[in-house]
This record gives structure tokens, C-alpha cells and sequence, in this order.
């Protein structure tokens, strides 16, 4: 099997070997990852390629997954459909 | 990190990278940008992205017109490879009154004076344009074909990029902790990395401009509120332009991502540092979006989140060298539409940074408050 054409984001389709180009390029967080590839913006908010990235970061950098593992989580914290949310509204008035 | 610049800015957005480019790309040597945290990482990074050129006066269109100009031919200015995602499709203003209706029309007659090919159209043109439109109460729109959207985070890597390859040196995580002024000359800046000589200082900071005014002495006019938006999952491709209402208040779009991106001016915000978002946003978000683009109700929303607008009195920004300290350059007060004037206001900034006549006709100075010449721009949201 290819390894370069494991997927890490689900969300948006972002295959390993971009994560690794990237981080041979200088780009060794996850904020300007997220903000280069998009990782992290999908309905998954980093949770699935989050730590498969900080991975990656920290083989190449040595900082420690702690250290790299910061971005923030945005609400909502799972997907919401609009709908759902008018029909709250309709529940409470 | 070097210990001695020909010029410091101060703030790694859209307007500071921009600045460092167009500097460099004159031939200034010796410049460090320093960013707090990660390029884009401020208001630019948090804005609606989109680019739009229907604006009320003359000069607003200007700067606008021409940064649409940069937009347009992107990698062969800045000789990058990075595609900034670039979607022209449009801006399609909503009216809902007859005043508003004849604002848009003085409106388009200044655009047209630029060559911005932007048109009134009637709520039946509108729904042409975006047929799942809820016209109800809408007295007609205008429409620019060529506004549309860029990619925030991508515009700034190229823009610093370029900047780095013509020898700027970008220092992120990097913070400024106060300013040298001697003989009301900049002298310095102190970063929590060290001291650099300097006598020129950029101030870029976007929502923190007045705090780097605080440090060599000034109060500056502007404050930050904060904007709250969100995004929606990515769908294919089912909305062409921008949709925008002042009077509304609102503005949505789909990304060439397929993600719709909306937000509206909050009414009551106080002054501040705060980019929470709330559940009140989402709510009122939903309620708007909603009634005016019905199948959106469908769409999964993904995240919300919000940024600082730093604001001016007149809403428009502040481009100029303080009077009071020599050799302190500012770039702020965009009240919302820094992102898509940024090519014209790096520019602007390079001329003044490098003693040059502006290269376009435009007051933007702090003068103009004592001169009370504020700048009368109808349409800001």
C-alpha cells in the first residue's frame, strides 16, 4: 500500500503526503495547518486528523504532542442542521 | 532574529504582510514583521472573505477597484504558485426601501465613473441571480459581477511569503512589549525576543491598534467590537454571489469550498477584547439566514466563531504617519473591510513608509477628524 495516499482529514479530504510536504516546508503547528489546509475546519473540528497531524509534527520536530495538540475546538461541538436550530427556537417561544 | 531594521511592522494580518510585500518589492531592505501568534490569526483570518467593489464613494471604489486588479492577477504579481481561490461571482445588494433603492443608484453612478460594471436590478433580476431568494419586502438590489470571495488565510501566506523571499524577516509567536520614542522619534521596538533599532514602526495590529498607539504615546481614535459568523458544512455549488442587506443586516456566501460563511453587525456590542461566540448568534443567525434563503434550513452548521472589527469614527480607515511621532505608520480603523482593500493599502503604506507621493488620490489621514472631513460612506455593514 501507498502511504502517501492515507487519508488524515476525513472532512476535507487531505491525504498524508500534503500534511508531510507542508511540515517539510515550515509549517509545524496545527493552527497553520488547520489555516493552509483546511484540517480541522470540518464537522469533525481536528478531532479525527488532529492527533495523526501532531503526530507527524512531532516525529519531525521532536516537540512533544502535548505541546503541539492546542488548537481550539469551535462550537457547535458536533454538527447542526439550521432546521434544528429553528425548531428550538420554536420549542421555547 | 536581526537586532537593527529599516522598518518594524507590527501585525502579521492581511494589511502587514501586504505592507512587508510591497515594501520589499521597492527595494527596502532590512524589514521584520512581528505577529503575537500565527500569521492571519486576527480579524483576517475571521473575516467573511469576501471582495467587493459597490461601494458609495468615489474613493472607497478606487481602493477597491484596484485591489480587485491585484485579486485578478494574483500569481503573476506576487509570482507565487498559491491559488488564493479567487470566485467572482458577485455581490447582489438587497434594498428594502425606496431610500435605500436610490442609494444604490447614486452608489452605482460613482462605481460607474471607475469602470465597476456593478447594475441596479429589480427583486425578479434578483431571483435570476439567486432563485431560492426570498424577495418579500424587497423594493429591488444592486449587482457587481466581478465581486466575490478570496481566501483570507491563503492571500496572507503569499502575501508573506513573497515578502519573506525578498528578504523581510517574519517573526511569529514573536510579541511587541513596548516602543522607543525619544524627541517624539521612534527609536526602537521591544519584542519579548529581544530589542530592534529602528526608526520606522508599522502599526498593523488590526483589533489591537490602539494598544500599540498606547506604547509610543498616542490615543488613537479607533476601538474593537466583536463580529460573530459561522460556516456551514460544504455543499455543491447552489449560490453564485455574496447576498448582502444593510438594512437587513446580513451577509452569506458560498465558498468555492461549498461552505456557506455568514454573519451580521451586532447591535449593543460593547467595546472590547471579547471573541466568544454565542448561542444568541447562532439563533438570531438562523432565524435571518433562514427567512431569506429557505433551503438553507437543510445545511449543517459546522463552527461559529467571531472576531474584532477596529473601528473608526467615520468607519473607514486610517492610513497615514502620525503627526505627533515621526516615523510611526499606521494601517487601521477598517471597520470590517480590511481584507479586500489590503493590496491598495499595502501599497499606500509603501509610499508613505518611503517618503513617495501617494499612488492614489485618497485622504485617509487622522487629520481628517480635526478637519472634519470624515469620509460620508453610505454603505458599510
Amino acid at each position: 500500500m501507498n502511504d502517501d495516499k492515507i487519508i488524515v482529514c476525513r472532512c476535507e479530504d487531505i491525504d498524508i503526503q500534503t500534511i508531510r510536504n507542508l511540515i517539510d516546508q515550515g509549517v509545524t503547528s496545527l493552527d497553520e495547518m488547520k489555516r493552509i489546509t483546511r484540517c480541522g475546519m470540518g464537522p469533525c473540528q481536528g478531532k479525527t486528523c488532529g492527533p495523526i497531524i501532531a503526530r507527524e509534527i512531532a516525529m519531525k520536530t521532536g516537540q512533544s504532542m502535548e505541546e503541539i495538540l492546542s488548537t481550539h475546538s469551535r462550537p457547535p461541538f458536533g454538527g447542526v442542521l439550521f432546521q434544528e436550530v429553528l425548531e428550538g427556537i420554536d420549542n421555547e417561544e | 532574529m536581526r537586532n537593527k531594521a529599516s522598518v518594524v511592522i507590527v501585525g502579521g494580518g492581511i494589511t502587514g504582510s501586504a505592507t512587508a510585500f510591497s515594501l520589499a518589492k521597492r527595494g527596502v531592505k532590512d524589514i521584520v514583521l512581528i505577529e503575537r501568534n500565527e500569521l492571519a490569526s486576527g480579524a483576517t483570518g475571521r473575516c467573511g472573505a469576501g471582495i467587493r467593489q459597490q461601494w458609495g464613494t468615489y474613493q472607497n471604489c478606487l481602493l477597491a477597484r484596484e485591489s480587485m486588479k491585484v485579486f485578478e492577477n494574483f500569481q503573476e504579481v506576487l509570482e507565487t504558485d498559491i491559488d488564493i481561490e479567487l470566485k467572482q461571482k458577485g455581490y447582489l445588494l438587497l434594498a428594502y426601501s425606496e431610500k435605500e433603492m436610490d442609494q444604490f443608484r447614486s452608489n452605482v453612478e460613482v462605481q460607474h465613473q471607475l469602470g465597476i460594471p456593478s447594475r441596479l436590478v429589480s427583486c425578479l433580476e434578483a431571483k435570476e441571480i439567486v432563485p431560492f431568494l426570498n424577495t418579500q419586502k424587497m423594493f429591488g438590489g444592486a449587482f457587481c459581477p466581478t465581486d466575490g470571495h478570496a481566501n483570507p488565510f491563503l492571500t496572507t501566506k503569499a502575501y508573506a511569503n513573497a515578502a519573506e523571499r525578498l528578504g523581510v524577516e517574519i517573526l511569529k509567536k514573536t510579541e511587541v512589549k513596548g516602543i522607543t520614542v525619544e524627541n517624539r522619534r521612534i527609536k526602537g521596538v521591544h519584542t519579548d525576543r529581544g530589542f530592534i533599532e529602528t526608526d520606522k514602526v508599522v502599526n498593523a495590529a488590526g483589533g489591537w491598534a490602539a494598544h500599540i498607539g498606547e506604547m509610543v504615546g498616542l490615543d488613537l481614535p479607533v476601538y474593537s467590537e466583536r463580529h460573530e459568523i459561522l460556516v456551514t458544512e460544504p455543499v455543491n455549488p447552489i449560490m453564485d454571489p455574496m447576498v448582502m442587506s444593510f438594512s437587513y443586516n446580513i451577509y452569506c456566501q458560498q465558498t468555492p469550498h461549498g461552505s456557506f460563511i455568514m454573519g451580521y453587525g451586532p447591535e449593543n456590542e460593547p467595546r472590547g477584547y471579547n471573541i466568544n461566540a454565542t448561542w444568541q448568534f447562532l439563533e438570531e443567525m438562523v432565524r435571518k439566514a433562514t427567512w431569506l434563503l429557505p433551503p438553507l434550513k437543510n445545511l449543517r452548521i459546522v463552527r461559529q466563531w467571531a472576531g474584532l472589527y477596529n473601528i473608526s469614527p467615520d468607519r473607514q480607515p486610517i492610513v497615514c504617519e502620525s503627526e505627533e511621532v515621526k516615523g510611526f505608520f499606521m494601517g487601521i480603523g477598517f471597520s470590517g473591510h480590511g481584507f479586500m482593500i489590503a493590496p491598495a493599502v499595502g501599497t499606500l503604506l509603501a509610499d508613505l513608509v518611503t517618503g513617495s507621493p501617494l499612488t492614489w488620490d485618497v485622504v485617509l489621514d487622522l487629520g481628517r477628524y480635526d478637519r472634519h472631513e470624515i469620509i460620508a460612506e453610505p454603505s458599510v455593514v
